[in-house]
């Protein structure tokens, strides 16, 4: 595998984190399609259904269906179920919300970087990789 | 994120920078932030506001309600609620549930009233009297009740996630972006449903798995339908709406001749050619309708009706199917829908009705909601593509779609029966 070094076009909440990437194929709900209690995917028609969003570098397309999807994120994001890391293709509002809720109500800071869709393509589930303000890079 | 282009006024930036206190601070942050990212120039005034965050989904839904209340603030515009996940008025529906997720439902349900919200609890503000009209720029969270608002009454909103939506209503502003502009609601995905049978279409099963069907395909484009029947019926409507809002992102649907902004196709596609045209196949069509059953036999456990809340007319039209008989003893037969239209039925002696058949009708939240009520395990019917769609992961039920005379008669059998017309191959103009 090449490595992997990208540089993001957007930031919200500059950080440093490692982490292994989990990328979704589809949109999520996070209500009704994800459990906030324990960071697992359970919509049945859904490509990644049964995986774990925990502290993982959630790679996704965007949120689709229900308008919950904000206070599901912060929600996981309180129980510590949540991800560490963020990586769009394009921005998502929902998600950003629920992001800063979490930062204003609980202190805890989730980055998120939207990056130019050639680089979102390359990213792949299970590749451990670091994140430090806007780069990414493999380990 | 295009920062600079957004253009505030005065007085949106002394919110931004805490004159009316941190609370609205954080709230002009949060709309700020959405503005950016959707590109808006500028924020637009709102009077109406539908609140999606009172909907309990965990602690963090206590806490923003708790930090809003502890800043003192309170609404300014008519904001009404949408359905929670218990009913307010019946203990015992969701007994099984972890009593901390129901006492804390309802505490959130209270903070909400404390901030001054309307006491509506249900997910179809559309049926309720004084809602807003044609034009109007509004705040919408429930993905069916953005669908509905936009498509068929002509009300412009984006579908505003938890949190923001009360943002927006607390400084009653919202970006004028999305679907607040006429560039987004320009139809861009034409679904050509002409060869599709006529009397296939005209029933309301059909616009439920049409539904499904269009919020798979097109994802969150605006789709503009040709070929649906001038007589298809409001409740028809929001069936379309809510299982193409569940399915994909449908904010906004046209109907040609028959919403409001599709007077042509020409008009629907803003006088541009469509992205996309797809000329709908009976096949398609079928695979989506197949979709939403888990199973197609067998003893019933539950018989669940109003996703999204049941309207006056689908409640006279539930007891002519009915006409006069009860439903088997050993299922549960349940109607959701709000106090509002409950009241209506009341009126007419319906609610009575419906009693004397075995059929509860629940206000104030959903049957889909996690945890089942009642502890029903097994299998559940509904007429609701909605429904079907979310309930398997939600619920571990099995799920039989049907239409309402199909669940109407399965209750009264207590097991599955569906109209083998319906279900037929010629009715769904199959060749062979």
């Amino acid at each position: 595998m090449a490595d992997l070094s990208m540089k993001a076009i957007n930031v919200l909440n500059y950080g440093q984190v490692s982490g292994k990437i989990l990328k979704l194929d589809e949109p999520l709900s996070f209500w009704g399609g994800f459990n906030p209690r324990d960071g697992c995917i359970i919509d049945q028609s859904h490509p990644q259904v049964g995986e774990s969003i925990n502290k993982t570098i959630l790679a996704l397309p965007g949120t689709k269906g229900s308008a919950g999807t904000p206070g599901a994120v912060t929600e996981a994001i309180r129980l510590g179920v949540g991800p560490a890391a963020i990586l769009l293709p394009k921005p998502d509002v929902n998600l950003l919300t629920g992001v800063l809720v979490a930062a204003q109500l609980y202190k805890i800071v989730i980055p998120v970087l939207i990056l130019l869709s050639n680089d979102f393509d390359k990213l792949e589930t299970g590749r451990l990789i670091h994140i430090k303000n806007e780069l990414i890079y493999s380990v | 994120m295009n920062a600079e282009r957004l253009q505030l006024t005065d007085q949106e930036q002394a919110l931004l920078e805490g004159e009316a206190g941190q609370a609205i601070r954080f709230a002009m942050q949060l709309v700020v932030n959405a503005a950016q990212i959707m590109g808006a120039q500028r924020l637009l005034p709102t009077r109406y506001l539908h609140i999606d965050a009172c909907h309990y989904y965990g602690r963090a839904h206590l806490d923003f309600a708790r930090f809003l209340l502890e800043h003192n603030v309170k609404f300014k515009i008519p904001a009404w609620t949408n359905t929670v996940p218990v009913s307010l008025v019946d203990d015992e529906v969701r007994d099984q549930a972890d009593p901390q997720v129901l006492s804390e439902s309802r505490e959130l349900a209270n903070l909400y009233l404390q901030l001054g919200a309307k006491p509506a609890w249900t997910c179809a503000p559309y049926q309720l009297p004084d809602h807003p009209g044609f034009g109007e720029d509004i705040i919408v969270g429930e993905s069916n009740a953005v669908a509905y608002f936009n498509s068929v009454v002509g009300a412009r909103t984006n579908k505003y996630g938890d949190f923001l939506d009360v943002a927006c209503g607390l400084v009653q502003r919202v970006p004028e972006a999305g679907l607040h502009t006429n560039a987004g609601r320009r139809g861009t995905y034409h679904l050509d449903i002409s060869d599709i049978p006529e009397t296939l279409k005209q029933t309301e099963f059909f616009c439920h798995v049409m539904g499904n069907f269009m919020g798979k395909a097109v994802g969150s484009a605006v789709p503009v339908i040709t070929g649906l029947p001038f007589t298809t019926q409001k409740d028809s409507l929001k069936a379309i709406a809510a299982a193409a809002a569940a399915s994909g992102g449908v904010g906004l649907f046209h109907a040609v001749g028959i919403t409001p902004e599709a007077p042509s196709l020409e008009e629907a596609l803003q006088h541009k050619p469509a992205d996309v045209y797809h000329k709908v196949k009976v096949q398609e069509l079928i695979k989506a309708r197949d979709s939403l059953s888990s199973g197609t036999s067998g003893r019933l456990s539950m018989v669940a009706l109003g996703t999204p809340h049941f309207s006056y007319t689908e409640f006279q039209r539930l007891l002519t199917a009915l006409d006069g008989r009860k439903v088997d003893a050993g299922l549960i037969f349940y109607v959701t829908t709000s106090r509002f239209v409950a009241q209506l039925a009341q009126a007419k002696g319906w609610l009575e009705q419906l009693k004397q058949a075995g059929i509860t009708v629940l206000v104030d939240t959903c049957t889909y909601f996690s945890p089942v009520v009642r502890g029903c395990k097994g299998t559940v019917m509904t007429n609701s593509a909605k429904w079907a769609y979310y309930a398997p992961g939600m619920l571990s039920v099995d799920v039989v779609f049907g239409s309402l005379q199909d669940c109407v008669e399965s209750a009264i059998a207590g097991e599955v029966k569906r109209d083998s017309k319906l279900w037929s191959a010629k009715f769904w103009g199959e060749n062979g």
